[in-house]
């Protein structure tokens, strides 16, 4: 259906007729669809869903709704029931038939499917109770289970679109970007910088044309909530931007977004068109004179181009160097004119504060950071998945309360916030409260959300390594700190994990972290110390431990441990020896193997076929 | 192998013949024909008015592009914290010595290309490796094998001679 909304008041009586049309207590089945779900199988479960409904003549009377992705990752496929709430985690398509039948039509509640909690064993039924979702605040990922994202009309009916209505009604540009200087909204890509005084500094620059646009290029590994919020929800970053557009007064937007989110560009895509069918973008949006068109642009996959002044020249069509900042993006940015860049949760913030107001949205978060924050907790954590909690939350209530703690009974040794820029912090500063100032004082940042969590399997110094090869290969070597800096820490730390490190090294990799932090060019570059300094700060033992003594306290450096087979433990099952791939293993059946170190590539392929723990890392 | 310069040409008109539009010409370039043919980028070259050097320049720079063929069969691991924390690493060294090229390459017979990336945001499922697209989640070195042989035994690569 396509709509031609000429008035304000248009669209204020088409989300009316949407919001009577829709059935409250109508069932829903809404199957998370996002990307993790997907690989899981989520598509499968859709079309299983659709079949069953036609063939059992229900079209009428339940709606079946592939939706963005709900954040529990961890027990993909997710199936929520509206409107009791009922969650189903795990869901295969033979599961289909039964949810059918037994939940939807006969009300009852299919036990197996249900959230288990590991230690109490107690099956949970509705998702609101659910420990991963009862400690969050989820405002602005909150419509992700709820909506179709490839559905506009979902999204007027849930309110959508009224804050673009409110903006335009009743509010001057000015008055925008007063409420959201005085909401406190901090950009949430990284930097944290107020997004109010961005805009205003923006709106005030003089240039022929103005322009925003929207970071996907969500670069951090271990970081998704981007794109969650851009497949799940995209017409709320839409009208984010067309709000920030109206503030600042420019009439073009541009989204760079990764190119290794193809369902994000789909769904993305689908939504400027609808957008743009229903008059919500183009010329004299909903008769208001006010003009506005967004185009996506997808990334060429370089880390640095998630810098602001990278992107721009990326979207230029050129290779994504940045400049020196002396001379700010908000005046001279795309094309050399006054252009305003934030992040994707950033515009996603916009439309709840304009619809609820600034003094709301600074009651919620710390004195320095307001809001929510989406984190993705991945790693050595139970539930995986994409949390938003109010800032000021302590890392022990995400990790444990909402997280469900580490696996497999291992110890908690440290969580990594912040990305390539960010630190480590350990088990002893689990109370700190997340916000922007707090975590910076640990030596960490914000970031863009990513939490990776690491248990006692996990070496500090390889996580420093990790890192620094990880810049050294993004680093776009435009300044010789941060490429020349990179190569020789990346050379240091390698010869600490391969046992070849001097007791000198530490030094010098303070030196040279000092360097860059002081002489880069970029964000990049200054920060691409942090991981190795904030390791150094809380886990000097372990770089002590490689370079004295020349052990891996982790056993995980493979140049410092060796395999062997516990005779007492072995019982001769030979799951070791047919997950060998090198057939470094031998013996008979039933009798103790035996493994051939000369031969062993230390894969660990036998360590985790082996149920008895018979095989010994040293 | 010809490069078909029709559909090069289709691609650039379709972005308007707009210098600006480089990356997202050599991005549907590569996506239609697996690399970047040095042809191909002289008619991009030509058609846009730009130096060589500069669309190589570019080229280069980003991961996204590659001057080499590539084999029938993409396979990626990926590299993200998440997965790294889960021993994504090894996955990617196993995968070096079964097929005997290093991340980057590939196999001489053009059957695969190994390729590492920063994270697919799947982290849920880490370990991932994602072959031909599809992901399989929470790998180990065990699984690999049946995966590859699986690959082999594909309609596409009848002709293929790895020693897999």
């Amino acid at each position: 259906m396509s709509y031609l909304l000429k008035k304000i008041s248009d669209l204020r009586t088409l989300r009316e007729s949407l919001q009577k049309s829709r059935e409250k207590n109508k069932p829903c089945i809404t199957i998370c669809s996002g990307t993790g779900c997907q690989a899981t199988g989520a598509s499968e479960v859709v079309e299983e869903f659709r079949k069953e409904i036609l063939n059992q003549h229900l079209g009428e009377e339940v709606e079946v709704r592939a939706t963005g992705c709900h954040g529990f990752c961890e027990r993909g496929p997710l199936v929520v029931i509206r409107p009791e709430m009922i969650c189903y985690t795990n869901v295969e398509k033979k599961d289909v038939y039964k949810i059918i039948t037994d939940t939807v039509l006969g009300g009852k509640v299919i036990e197996e499917l249900l959230y288990q909690n590991p230690e109490t064993k107690e099956r949970i039924i509705h998702e609101y109770d659910i420990p991963f979702y009862k400690f969050q605040q989820r405002l602005v990922f909150g419509a992700n289970g709820e909506i179709d994202p490839t559905s506009i009309d979902d999204y007027i009916a849930t309110g959508g679109y009224q804050a673009l209505e409110k903006v335009l009604t009743e509010m001057k540009p000015e008055d925008v970007i007063e409420t959201i200087k005085r909401s406190g909204l901090r950009g949430r890509g990284g930097g944290g910088f107020p997004t109010g005084v961005k805009w205003e500094a923006c709106r005030k620059a003089k240039g022929k044309e103005k322009f925003v646009i929207c970071n996907a290029d969500e670069g951090d590994p271990g970081a998704y909530m981007d794109r969650s919020l851009l497949e799940g929800n995209p017409h709320s970053v839409i009208e984010g931007m067309l709000i920030g557009a109206y503030a600042i007064g420019s009439e073009e937007g541009y989204v760079y977004v990764r190119n290794e989110y193809p369902l994000a560009v789909t769904h993305l895509g689908t939504a400027i068109e609808q957008a743009k069918q229903y008059c919500l973008l183009g010329k004299n949006i909903l008769g208001s004179k006010f003009n506005f068109n967004i185009k996506i642009n997808r990334g060429g996959g370089a880390f640095v181009c998630g810098e602001s002044t990278a992107l721009m020249a990326s979207l230029e069509g050129r290779v994504g160097e940045p400049r020196a900042k002396y001379i700010h993006t908000v005046e001279h940015g795309l094309w050399d004119q006054p252009s305003n860049l934030n992040n994707v949760e950033t515009w996603a913030n916009v439309p709840i504060i304009i619809n609820r107001g600034a003094d709301w949205y600074n009651t919620i978060g710390t004195e320095t950071s307001k809001g929510t924050k989406i984190f993705s907790l991945v790693g050595k954590i139970n539930h995986t998945g994409l949390v938003e909690v109010p800032m000021g939350i302590t890392l022990r209530e995400i990790v444990y309360q909402i997280g469900g703690g580490i696996p497999g009974g291992k110890r908690f040794k440290a969580i990594q916030t912040g990305g390539p820029s960010g630190g480590c912090i350990p088990e002893g500063l689990l109370d700190l409260p997340v916000d922007f100032h707090r975590l910076q004082e640990a030596g960490s940042m914000m970031g863009s959300g990513g939490m990776i969590v690491m248990d006692e399997e996990n070496c500090m110094v390889d996580m420093a390594r990790y890192f620094v090869k990880f810049l050294q290969e993004e680093s776009c070597g435009k300044c010789t700190p941060c490429r020349e800096g990179l190569q020789q820490m990346g050379e240091i730390l390698n010869r600490i994990c391969e046992g070849g490190g001097k007791e000198k090294d530490i030094e010098l990799l303070q030196d040279l972290s000092w360097a860059m932090v002081d002489t880069s060019l970029c964000g990049l570059g200054m920060t691409a110390p942090n991981p190795v300094l904030s390791t150094l700060r809380y886990f000097k033992d372990e770089y002590d431990a490689h370079i004295k003594e020349k052990r891996c306290p982790a056993k995980f450096c493979k140049d410092l441990i060796t395999f062997s087979i516990d005779s007492e433990k072995c019982t001769g099952c030979g799951a070791c020896l047919k997950a060998c791939p090198v057939e470094a293993i031998t013996g008979e059946r039933k009798k103790t193997h035996s493994l051939d170190m000369e031969k062993c590539i230390k894969c660990r392929a036998c360590y985790e076929a082996c149920k008895f723990e018979a095989i010994i890392v040293q | 192998m010809p490069v078909d310069l029709e559909a090069v040409c289709e691609i650039i008109e379709r972005h308007g013949y707009q210098k600006a539009s480089l990356i997202g010409i050599l991005q549907d370039i590569q996506s239609r024909m697996n690399y970047l043919p040095r042809k191909a980028l002289d008619q991009v070259s030509k058609s846009l008015d730009i130096p060589i050097t500069t669309i190589y320049e570019v080229a280069t720079f980003y991961k996204a592009f590659t001057l080499e063929p590539k084999g029938k069969h993409t396979i990626q691991v990926c590299l993200g914290t998440a997965c790294h924390v889960r021993g994504g690493g090894r996955i990617l060294n196993y995968l070096e010595n079964r097929l005997g090229i290093k991340c980057g390459g590939t196999t001489k017979d053009l059957a695969f290309s190994l390729e590492s990336v920063n994270c697919l945001g799947a982290c849920a499922l880490g370990p991932i490796l994602v072959v031909d697209k599809k992901y399989y989640g929470k790998i180990n070195t065990s699984k690999i094998d049946p995966i590859l042989r699986k690959c082999k035994n594909s309609k596409l690569s009848d002709s293929m001679e790895s020693g897999i």
